[in-house]
């Protein structure tokens, strides 16, 4: 501002101008993202809100059937649904994750940590349509040939299992960072104190970093939640509460994008309202991932 | 060396496991569809036209490239400039930068399903584009928007101080300083992210299901529907009357967005290579 001086003070004047647009046009730039998340709320709830009303909320959040033909909206085995397949993501998904992250962090070589790394952000870049399709094309007759049952082959193992596989990248990522950021002197003073380097790695280091570990497997809950793709393709969608891991079962994000394609009037308001009951249990997600990271700043 | 108990060595052979299940993992699906899906690759495949008969996966893919332009150039430039409001003007702790932080990391854990249900109400059926392009793209710029503000952020953060410094001891102004100093010296970051975010787009599937529309046909205005490649296979696979195809066009959009996803992180060593020049 001191440089153009001399040429007068038209000219200082339009560069204030310039910085003064400038900073506005950034500044409104940065409250688009506050302007989508806003526009979601809104027109999700608008139309949720009314069709709950005449579902009723129990009816809706409760119901144990949903028949769209006789009006009978209750989204209670879609629920049941995400949250078995979800259940069962971490319990593949957590132990693999979680050690490989121990492995990269603490036990692999340079050489190996350098081919296992881009291995596993390989996995992270699979599009979910191609995880869905190799479920589809291997998962789901291996497991109809080895444990048959009702769903044959498309169930909530299945589904559980290939979920477990997608949200790997995300455990070992996260889980490793958080391993790395622990001090190095926790680690050589358990060696100090006699503990060999394994006993010193799982008893200190990894309780050390248990909030971070604690966030990653959070996000993968997020992820596996909000995954549709690839959940259509392997768990069957049967629209009934499952009675064993081995049938088929249907997810909110499944229930959406099998039935938005012909849905009409309160049907269509219904599978709105599904996709804000995800939406709500998503931002309860981030609230609690919110909370998991403030406790590692604590 | 002490002889390591059992314990100890239990924990050892149990990580070495886990490392070598994940490994094993990423080779099986990669080596399936590779193996699988590259046999099936065909001229025919490629053809200009899509049939019942020969269900040609070439308009999809060009529709996959105009889908990912469109989205990231309404996304990149918005992603870049909240970014540099972030770094460059917001002032610390305030209140503002909190929302648009906790708005961004919000945008960041919706499901693309979501997203695509608030692209069929407000783009689809309130704007009444119907199953577009447009509509199909602007989904997608919302859901990419938070990473690239992220990456941008990152990016520009990396830009030593003393350049901000040098840039306003000469007498410039913010404006000049941002475009000319920071900017092009965070250029290989921002690429990086926006690379991310292309490979993000490009195999998108749920998004795109009831805003894009499923038409296989190359599209001649914005307001026309477009199946993308990930669309495209996702109907293939679903009608299970086109197994070889299915395989592939998994093989090409798995190639693909692997090859992007690459090519950023190639980006994103260069900037960290040259960062290290810098300092």
């Amino acid at each position: 501002m001191t440089a153009p001086v001399k040429k007068g003070r038209a000219q200082g004047l339009l560069q204030r101008n310039n910085e003064a647009v400038a900073r506005f046009v950034f500044l409104a730039a940065a409250c688009v993202c506050v302007l989508c998340v806003a526009l979601i709320c809104a027109y999700l709830f608008a139309t949720a809100l009314p069709a709950l009303a005449k579902i009723g909320p129990l009816q809706f959040l409760g119901g144990v059937r949903w028949d769209p033909n006789r009006n009978i909206f209750g989204i209670l085995p879609m629920l049941v649904g995400s949250v078995c397949v979800t259940g069962g993501a971490i319990l593949f998904g957590v132990p693999v994750g979680l050690l490989t992250a121990v492995y990269l962090a603490k036990f692999a070589g340079s050489r190996t940590a350098g081919v296992l790394r881009p291995l596993v952000s390989l996995m992270a870049g699979l599009p979910s349509i191609v995880y869905g399709f190799f479920g589809l094309v291997v998962l789901v007759p291996l497991l109809r040939e080895l444990l048959g049952g009702p769903g044959r082959g498309k169930s909530i193992l299945t589904a559980s299992i290939l979920l477990g596989m997608m949200i790997l990248p995300t455990i070992i990522g996260v889980s490793e960072s958080a391993l790395r950021a622990v001090p190095g002197s926790y680690h050589e003073g358990a060696l100090a104190l006699g503990a060999s380097h394994e006993r010193s790695t799982f008893f200190v280091v990894l309780p050390a970093a248990k909030s971070g570990i604690l966030a990653s497997i959070v996000l993968g809950v997020g992820r596996a939640v909000g995954e549709t793709m690839a959940v259509v393709m392997v768990a069957g969608n049967q629209a009934r509460l499952p009675g064993g891991v081995l049938e088929g079962v249907r997810t909110m994000t499944a229930n959406i994008v099998l039935e938005m394609g012909y849905a009409q009037d309160l049907h269509r308001e219904a599978l709105i309202a599904t996709a804000t009951a995800l939406f709500v249990f998503i931002l309860l997600i981030n609230l609690l991932l919110a909370r998991v990271k403030r406790g590692d700043r604590a | 060396m002490k002889k390591p108990d059992v314990l100890s060595f239990l924990l050892r052979w149990l990580v070495r496991a886990a490392a070598l299940v994940t490994t094993v993992l990423v080779l099986v699906i990669a080596g399936y569809v590779l193996i699988n899906g590259v046999p099936q690759l065909k001229p025919s495949l490629f053809a200009l036209k899509y049939t019942t008969s020969n269900v040609s996966m070439l308009p999809a893919l060009l529709n996959t490239l105009m889908m990912t332009g469109l989205s990231l150039f309404i996304a990149a430039p918005l992603g870049a400039f909240s970014a540099i409001y972030l770094v460059e003007y917001a002032k610390r702790g305030n209140r503002l930068v909190k929302v648009i932080r906790l708005a961004s990391e919000t945008l960041a854990g919706i499901p693309s399903i979501v997203y695509g249900l608030f692209g069929l109400i407000f783009f689809v059926t309130a704007l009444k584009w119907g199953y577009s392009l447009l509509a199909g793209a602007f989904t997608l710029a919302m859901m990419v928007l938070p990473v690239l503000m992220r990456t941008t952020e990152e990016a520009l953060l990396a830009v030593p101080d003393s350049y901000r410094e040098g840039s306003f001891g000469l007498g410039a102004g913010r404006l000049r300083t941002v475009f000319t100093i920071v900017l092009p010296a965070a250029v290989p970051g921002i690429l990086a992210g926006v690379i991310l975010a292309v490979g993000r787009v490009a195999g998108e599937t749920a998004a795109l299901i009831y805003t894009a529309g499923a038409l296989e046909e190359l599209v001649k205005s914005p307001l026309d529907s477009a199946a993308t490649l990930s669309v495209h296979m996702y109907h293939l696979a679903g009608e299970g009357l086109h197994v070889k195809e299915s395989y592939a066009t998994a093989v090409v959009l798995m190639v693909m967005v692997l090859g992007i996803n690459g090519l950023s992180s190639l980006a994103a060593g260069k900037m960290s290579k040259g960062g290290k020049c810098a300092s």
